[in-house]
């Protein structure tokens, strides 16, 4: 665990998307000429609202230029890491400082986006301030600033809520079928999830050394950090081992100790609340970036503009869970894992063991999950907390497809994954999710069995 | 006063963990624990939203003043209404149906008042991650207590005003726990339990089951509601950050410990564990601090995350090992209800 620490710590990975492109925009305003004017000068100071925090952060990077009552410009200047631009001018009298919306970070508008020039009065000797009012895309979203919903946009992100719906779907069909074949809802199953992408981190950074301390000075397979790709297969290894310990170390011996399934449940809870909180102490709190494919431009694809790892993640994952179909509808244990899911008792009177397909499931579910908690962390970040983020969803996306079924995990988590997409282009980003949280209430009201459960009494 | 021995504090150490234990912490959780032992002990009902009723009494009545300034009685029973109408909407949809849909839609509701509450699109509202911070003043002026006097005896010693709002803790809890008492053991309690035990069997009684499901959820909802508005007094503000999902399974933990189904089990189980997590967290601070534990394991902010792996461990061994707590009886647990 200390090695874990120690190497994170030393990792030269930036923090977080918002620290990373004020960090950029800073060293931009480091090496931008900025004036301090001894005599006469207009500036402002740019904050805004990080919607994460809440907190008031300065804004750098952005172009300024000052103009005279002629119009000419007579001074530009780049926003420091302070936020703040302060720009000579020749004496007191009326001037205009005018912003570049252009130059705004990512995720920062303009309060009133018609308002890019302010003019000022500066007084002999003083400098004269402006304020420009900035707002998040929270903030933006709410007061529908610039918002005109494009086909090109709904394409975009019907495709992005595909990806996610895929990813959320390997998940969601391992949550399903424990639940189908032993009757537990699994409240650790987001744990699994993180338990992939943090495993799978570790091995793109450290290698096996990580492991076993001795390898430290060996070669790039053991001694440092492997590619993400194998850092995958790696990770998905990890969550196979961590599904097996799972049901051999805890459920197996609960169920034969008879503990009911309630206390079960209780028991994934607070084996969830001590896993994700053994994340939070060995990686930390600050969401990071695996260390290959993570800044990559978009390619076009007719209007769709879609990251090559996307592109490629998302299609392994439709593979894997076409395979899954197949597996179940196809093969031996896949048949048997429907029996016991249909009918335990019938299933274990004709022969099947119920044990061994019981383990099968933790397994392949589990390492559903990790490969799962790969590629979202790929798509969008490593962060000790996503098994409890994803977790509701999965449960929103099983629910909805009907408790139980493997099929309906996955039409829920693509209506799940295309439904918080889409609904950005109405409700702020930051309660995306909640429209999720809702369809799973809506949907128990509507049709408690789900899209495809049979309609049978659930109470 | 310090008995430094060892580099151990023990006597901060020792009166800290013994003021938690009844502080507002502490009666926050006892209470939100006696809610929840009427939804889970006596109705059998698998409620994993508990926080959510905890943060819905603690807006409403903190929005009744800030937004509508109603007088602080008023406010109170907002809450209350608050609490009542959050119950309705859990229950609707999934009383009807197998205990563990409750169990996942109130998670689920429980984490939309927090992301909604925090939300940048309430802030008008709610004050977005702010939380309320101006809904105190009428409380205080109801308080007989000097602010700037101290109240108490021995380790017990609060400001006026903390100590107002742990009297007034206090009292409610006594209130509760004496309508528990009475009500489990009139004929209500008995159709609460029986379902509890067996639903067909109730219902072949002409009991409706949904009807009783839906007033027990209610009470124990109100209940919480309670703990939210004492939280909310107690600490003169309420944060939407307070109202994670965790806090729910802290009340479990506090219910279970003490012994699901039995009147005082939540109070015992606030008291001891609010005086254990302050304990191992005091102590592990002091370790930290000075040096015993290296700062590449373990920094002071690490220190309290202990309590999530204490809270973690404890709530899966009790269930598998102890679930009827310290002192419940096998006999009251019903924990395969429908």
């Amino acid at each position: 665990m200390t090695r874990i620490l120690d190497l994170a710590g030393g990792s030269r990975r930036l923090v977080g998307f918002a620290l990373l492109t004020t960090l950029v925009l800073s060293l931009f305003a480091v090496f931008a000429p900025v004036a301090r004017a001894d005599g006469e000068a207009i500036g402002t100071r740019l904050l805004y609202n990080e919607p994460e925090s809440g907190e008031r952060l300065p804004v750098a990077g952005v172009s300024f230029t000052v103009q005279d009552l002629s119009g000419a410009t007579i001074a530009e200047g780049v926003t420091d890491a302070e936020g703040v631009v302060e720009l000579p001018i020749p004496g007191s009298g009326r001037y205009g400082l005018t912003i570049d919306p252009e130059t705004l970070p990512p995720g920062v508008f303009l309060a009133d986006p018609e308002r890019t020039s302010v003019v000022v009065d500066v007084l002999p000797g003083k400098t004269g301030r402006a304020i420009f009012q900035l707002v998040n895309e929270n903030e933006a979203a709410v007061s529908g600033i610039a918002r005109t919903i494009t086909f090109r946009q709904v394409a975009q992100l019907t495709v992005e809520g595909l990806k996610f719906g895929v990813f959320l779907a390997m998940a969601a069909i391992g949550l399903s079928l424990i639940f189908g074949t032993t009757g537990l809802v699994n409240f650790a199953h987001g744990e699994m999830i993180g338990w992939g992408m943090l495993w799978a981190y570790f091995f793109n950074f450290y290698g096996f050394a990580g492991v076993f301390g001795f390898m430290k000075d060996w070669p790039p397979p053991f001694g440092s950090g492997v590619n993400l790709i194998f850092a995958a297969i790696l990770a998905t290894g990890m969550g196979l081992l961590f599904g097996w310990a799972f049901d051999k170390y805890v459920f197996a011996p609960m169920r034969a100790k008879g503990v009911s399934l309630i206390s079960a449940m209780i028991v994934t809870i607070g084996l969830s609340i001590l896993i994700r909180y053994v994340f939070l102490f060995v990686f930390g709190g600050v969401p990071r970036f695996f260390k290959d494919y993570t800044a990559q431009s978009g390619i076009q694809i007719g209007v769709i503009d879609i990251t090559p790892k996307d592109l490629v993640t998302a299609g392994i994952s439709v593979a894997i869970l076409i395979f899954v179909g197949l597996f179940l509808g196809r093969t031996r244990i896949g048949k048997a894992m429907r029996a016991v899911a249909d009918d335990r008792d019938l299933a274990e009177s004709s022969g099947i063991d119920v044990a061994k397909v019981i383990r099968f499931v933790w397994v392949a579910g589990s390492g559903l999950a990790a490969l799962g908690g790969v590629f979202i962390g790929l798509s969008e970040q490593v962060s000790w907390n996503i098994g409890f983020r994803i977790l509701l969803l999965i449960f929103a996306a099983v629910v909805l497809g009907g408790l139980g079924t493997a099929y309906g995990a996955l039409i829920g988590a693509l209506v799940v994954g295309i439904g918080i997409q889409v609904s950005t282009l109405w409700i702020p980003p930051e309660l995306k999710n909640l429209g999720a949280l809702i369809l799973l209430i809506v949907a128990l009201m509507i049709r408690p069995q789900g899209i495809m459960g049979r309609a049978e009494r659930v109470g | 006063m310090h008995f430094v021995f060892g580099v151990f504090d023990w006597l901060f150490i020792l009166q800290q963990s013994l003021n938690e234990a009844f502080d507002v912490n502490a009666i926050v959780f006892a209470l939100a624990a006696i809610g929840l032992n009427v939804h889970f002990g006596y109705a059998g009902l698998l409620n994993f939203g508990q926080v959510g009723f905890v943060a819905m009494g603690a807006y409403g009545m903190g929005l009744a003043i800030t937004l509508w300034s109603l007088n602080p009685f008023l406010a109170i029973l907002v809450g209350v209404l608050f609490a009542v109408v959050f119950a309705l909407l859990l229950g609707l949809p999934t009383l009807r149906l197998r205990a563990d849909y409750l169990a996942i839609v109130t998670i689920a509701a429980a984490e939309i008042i927090r992301l909604v509450a925090r939300s940048t699109a309430m802030r008008g509202i709610t004050r977005g991650a702010e939380g309320l911070n101006e809904f105190i003043g009428p409380f205080r002026d109801l308080s007989p207590f000097n602010p700037s006097h101290d109240y108490g005896f021995g380790p017990f010693v609060w400001r006026g005003n903390q100590f107002f709002a742990i009297v007034v803790g206090w009292i409610l809890i006594l209130i509760f726990l004496l309508l528990v008492w009475q009500l489990m053991r009139s004929p209500w309690g008995r159709v609460v339990k029986a379902i509890r035990e067996d639903e067909d069997a109730a219902r072949a009684l002409g009991k409706s089951a949904y009807w009783y499901k839906m007033q027990a959820l209610i009470l124990g909802g109100v209940i919480g509601g309670f703990a939210g508005m004492v939280l909310a007094i107690g600490n003169a503000t309420v944060q939407p950050d307070f109202f994670v999902a965790p806090l729910t399974f802290f009340f479990w933990l506090v219910l279970i410990l003490g012994g699901v189904g039995r009147v005082w089990s939540p109070v015992v189980g606030s008291v001891i564990f609010w005086s254990l997590i302050t304990f191992v967290q005091n102590l592990g601070r002091q370790l930290v601090d000075n040096g015993y534990v290296p700062t590449s394991i373990m920094d002071t902010s690490q220190v309290d995350q202990i309590r999530f792996w204490i809270v973690g461990i404890a709530l899966a061994l009790l269930m598998v090992y102890r679930p009827q707590g310290i002192f419940g009886s096998r006999e009251e647990m019903a924990l395969d209800a429908h």
